[in-house]
């Protein structure tokens, strides 16, 4: 954007106060069918459907959450997404969302592949294990880590498979998924450089390979 | 039509000269009873149409201007309600072989001048939808914005959005199926035969004469049992006794409160209800199968159109989620646009009668976001 002396952390803005939805608000084309895995209110589907005319549909646990989801007026159903996906046909949407769920599903390998059976691409964004803080806090306390990113004690926490930048992108390797674009973000900011130790959250934007 | 919030209705009747049963058979002439609220849009693009479950009537809303009393789904129809009636014009009439105005086994068949009685031809859920659609037509709507309705209500819905899908922007089906299972079945064969087994049924040829009111009413209590939950009846029964200290040790008087209510229910309805629409209407509902002549459910949905919200509840043993959930399911193989929650509420089956503040939060959001999409 600017000519001065490349900043190695990028502005981000936010969009419904968190900077991987304004990512994902970025990538996604307009009019395209958006699935969002796991979608609590339906704030960010409604923003898009809004702001860029998708087609929208949401996944979503939580009873109270899909009430107020669906009062909206966005299209979600009560469902578990480690099984949720398996009714829909291939290709069904353009993109399909996991947004900060991963960590909490049963099974990750087979709900990503999963969204690339039922979506072109998938965005997914995960709030990444590999963090400085997360590693301190576990070499410093020599308990579970506890960071405003990971604020559960360890016996309440909803995160079951914990992972970092690395350990996606190797996934994704051994996978075959094609890696379109990945964004590493700290705060409001991106992160270029060491983003495995300095990125809070990782957005990747996933295809099912070539 | 409102008065001090109060909403006197009164009701209305269309006569049509015949209507073609799936069975083959016809009638003529054929008469439909029905009630609306609200006013519709000079677009014609704000029409609702309610469907009533099995022993509901055209008296959905408002205050009878007949009986004074209130209509059976009173909660959920009016101003600022989950069908606003300041916005939406909501029509609701009686289903095709019932005793509240449309044409049914009580009525007098011209040919003869003696009600209709077994002579009745067996009608469908498919045959309920071809009367609502004449009126629908009759009064000039091309589009509903919405059919809703609960169990006999939803299957209705279903076989709207399905056999006319290009007349409904939107499907809220609640608390039913795409078609009854052997337990569903099982409760209604029970009902019909505790009024076939009154001597008073006499052949369904009763009109004029005493009417089997001690079957019609044992069917009944046995109906209200399958509309509560254990949850529901504990709390409002318990063990309780009626009106005593100790068991009377005899059968001439009640002992239980909840027997008590039940007495109680099966009696208040034969006064409003016939016999033989019991048995007709309930042998509707068990033919009702939306996979009829598609194959499979998701075959079957393919035909629809509109979107669909669906809504089931935990305690609800007579018409259970997985149910609903089969519909949300079918809907998905399709990618079709659906909504589906599943509410908590005790009250069992009667849960969308009577537990209506989450159903109304819901329903209100979802036909604001239809009707601007529809516009």
């Amino acid at each position: 954007m600017s000519a001065q002396a490349a900043p190695k952390q990028a502005f981000v803005r936010e969009l419904l106060g968190r900077s991987d939805y304004a990512i994902i608000g970025e990538i996604v084309e307009p009019k395209s069918r958006v699935l969002d895995l796991g979608c609590g209110e339906g704030e960010l589907l409604q923003w898009l459907m809004e702001s860029k005319g998708v087609e929208a549909r949401g996944v979503e646990i939580s009873r109270e959450r899909v009430q107020r989801a669906i009062a909206r007026g966005v299209s979600v159903f009560q469902g578990d997404i480690d099984e949720g996906l398996a009714d829909y046909p291939d290709g069904a949407f353009d993109y399909v969302i996991l947004s900060q769920t991963l960590q909490e599903t049963h099974h990750p390998r087979r709900v990503l592949r999963e969204m690339l059976r039922v979506g072109r691409r998938a965005i997914v964004a995960f709030p990444n294990f590999g963090h400085w803080r997360v590693r301190l806090s576990m070499l410093l306390s020599g308990r579970a880590p506890r960071t405003h990113l990971f604020p559960y004690a360890w016996y309440e926490s909803p995160n079951i498979h914990f992972l970092t930048v690395r350990d996606f992108e190797d996934l994704a390797a051994a996978e075959g998924f094609t890696v379109e674009r990945r964004f590493c973000l700290s705060g409001r900011h991106s992160i270029a450089m060491l983003p495995n130790l300095l990125a809070e959250v990782g957005v990747f934007l996933v295809t099912a390979g070539k | 039509m409102m008065k001090d919030s109060l909403m006197i209705v009164e009701a209305n009747t269309v006569r049509f000269d015949s209507i073609a049963l799936d069975s083959g058979a016809a009638l003529a002439p054929v008469d439909v009873a029905y009630e609306t609220y609200g006013s519709l849009n000079a677009a014609k693009s704000n029409a609702i149409l309610v469907l009533h479950a099995f022993s509901g009537d055209a008296h959905a809303a408002g205050i009878s201007h007949e009986t004074g009393k209130p209509g059976w789904w009173d909660n959920m129809i009016g101003p600022g309600k989950a069908f606003d009636t300041n916005r939406y014009f909501v029509i609701c009439s009686n289903v095709l072989g019932g005793c509240r105005g449309t044409t049914g086994p009580s009525s007098v068949n011209p040919a003869t001048g003696c009600p209709y009685a077994m002579s009745f031809p067996v009608i469908t859920v498919g045959d309920m939808v071809r009367l609502q659609k004449m009126l629908v037509d009759w009064l000039g709507i091309e589009r509903l914005l919405a059919v809703t309705g609960g169990s006999m209500g939803g299957m209705q819905a279903l076989e709207w959005a399905v056999s006319l899908p290009e007349r409904v922007v939107a499907a809220i089906p609640i608390a039913c199926t795409t078609r009854h299972s052997a337990q569903q079945i099982a409760f209604n064969e029970v009902g019909r035969q505790a009024i076939m087994a009154d001597p008073d049924w006499n052949g369904g040829d009763y009109y004029g004469k005493q009417p089997p009111a001690r079957g019609l009413a044992v069917a009944r209590m046995v109906g209200h049992i399958t509309y509560m939950s254990d949850d529901s009846m504990r709390e409002k029964f318990g063990r309780r006794l009626r009106g005593k200290e100790a068991f009377g040790f005899d059968f001439d008087t009640v002992d239980f409160e909840v027997e008590s209510y039940l007495r109680y229910r099966g009696n208040q309805f034969v006064n409003r209800f016939d016999a033989n629409s019991y048995l007709y209407i309930t042998k509707a509902m068990d033919y009702f199968d939306l996979t009829n002549g598609h194959g499979s459910l998701a075959a079957a949905l393919a035909e629809a159109q509109s979107r669909f919200l669906v809504i089931s509840f935990t305690s609800d043993w007579l018409y259970p989620s997985y149910q609903s959930q089969e519909i949300v399911r079918a809907l998905r193989t399709r990618n079709c646009d659906v909504g589906y929650v599943e509410l908590d509420s005790n009250y069992g089956h009667d849960s969308f009668l009577v537990d209506v503040a989450e159903q109304t939060e819901i329903i209100r959001g979802f036909l604001a976001n239809t009707f601007e999409k529809a516009a």
